[in-house]
């Protein structure tokens, strides 16, 4: 009777992570993709050095980070296919969209304080839980820069240059 | 302050390069998030308490490196980089390390 219950419990756990995991992912890819649209003008590069090395830039650290979790359907998938190896897709779009959203934030982040280009961009990924609870953070973070013209003056010879 | 994680900053020239500086913290979980976590677990998605609980500790660590190199009299930190590392279960450190530098101009 007991383990009746257990089973019981068991996959109404699956289908409810499967239904409900399956609309948040959903919901959690319209809004990476519109707000993907909206931050088109931020740039981000992985470049160490800036492209216009002349003219001063003011520059300061940009980031974004984000904690998300995989859901019951997606942890039992990835149990099995431990079993046989293999890709394991449910955690691809799981890191995909963790990584999307980090990036998304650390725009967000730039825009927010005037900048349009971001370089040396990194991720961190760090695994918060692992087994049942499996949830991952990804931390993006990279340098904006902006154009600082005022600067130029107390360089007289590079503002030649850059004339 | 000026913190960046580029080697050089354009168009301003390193004057006096001060060592590495760094700042850390150690967090542990909160028992009600946890609980919170375990049921989202469930659905799946962002967990909300977590990602906060990591800005937070980030933040941390880089006021406490900006105040090292304060006390060095430096007015730039260069190459900054993060290292996360998990304690025992439930508990992180997060560090922030970079080069604390003189640069010209203000």
């Amino acid at each position: 009777m007991l383990d009746l219950i257990e089973l019981g419990l068991f996959i109404t756990l699956l289908v409810v992570g499967f239904f409900a995991g399956s609309i948040v992912e959903k919901r959690h890819y319209a809004s990476i993709r519109k707000r993907e649209r909206e931050y088109a003008d931020v740039l981000a590069y992985a470049v160490r050095f800036p492209p216009d090395r002349v003219t001063p830039q003011r520059a300061f650290l940009v980031h974004g980070t984000v904690v998300i979790s995989s859901d019951y359907f997606k942890t039992f998938v990835a149990g099995l296919r431990n079993l046989f190896g293999g890709r394991v897709r449910t955690y691809e779009t799981l890191m995909e969209r963790a990584r999307r959203e980090a990036m998304l934030r650390l725009k967000h982040h730039a825009r927010s304080q005037g900048a349009k280009l971001v370089i040396c961009v990194r991720f961190e990924t760090t695994t918060i839980s692992t087994g049942w609870a499996a949830s991952i953070e990804v931390f993006a973070f990279g340098t904006a820069l902006i154009p600082d013209h005022n600067t130029a003056l107390s360089f007289p010879s590079r503002s030649v240059a850059a004339a | 302050m000026l913190v960046s994680n580029l080697e050089l900053v354009p168009g301003r020239r390193i004057l006096a390069h001060y060592g590495i500086v760094q700042g850390s913290t150690v967090r542990a979980k909160h028992v009600g998030k946890d609980i919170f976590a375990g049921l989202k677990n469930i659905v799946g998605g962002e967990l909300k308490g977590y990602t906060e609980l990591m800005q937070e500790a980030r933040q941390e660590a880089v006021e406490r490196m900006i105040a090292e190199a304060q006390s060095m009299g430096a007015n730039a930190i260069l190459n900054v980089r993060f290292a996360t590392t998990s304690i025992a279960a439930g508990a992180a450190e997060i560090l922030a390390y970079g080069s604390a530098v003189q640069l010209d101009g203000a």
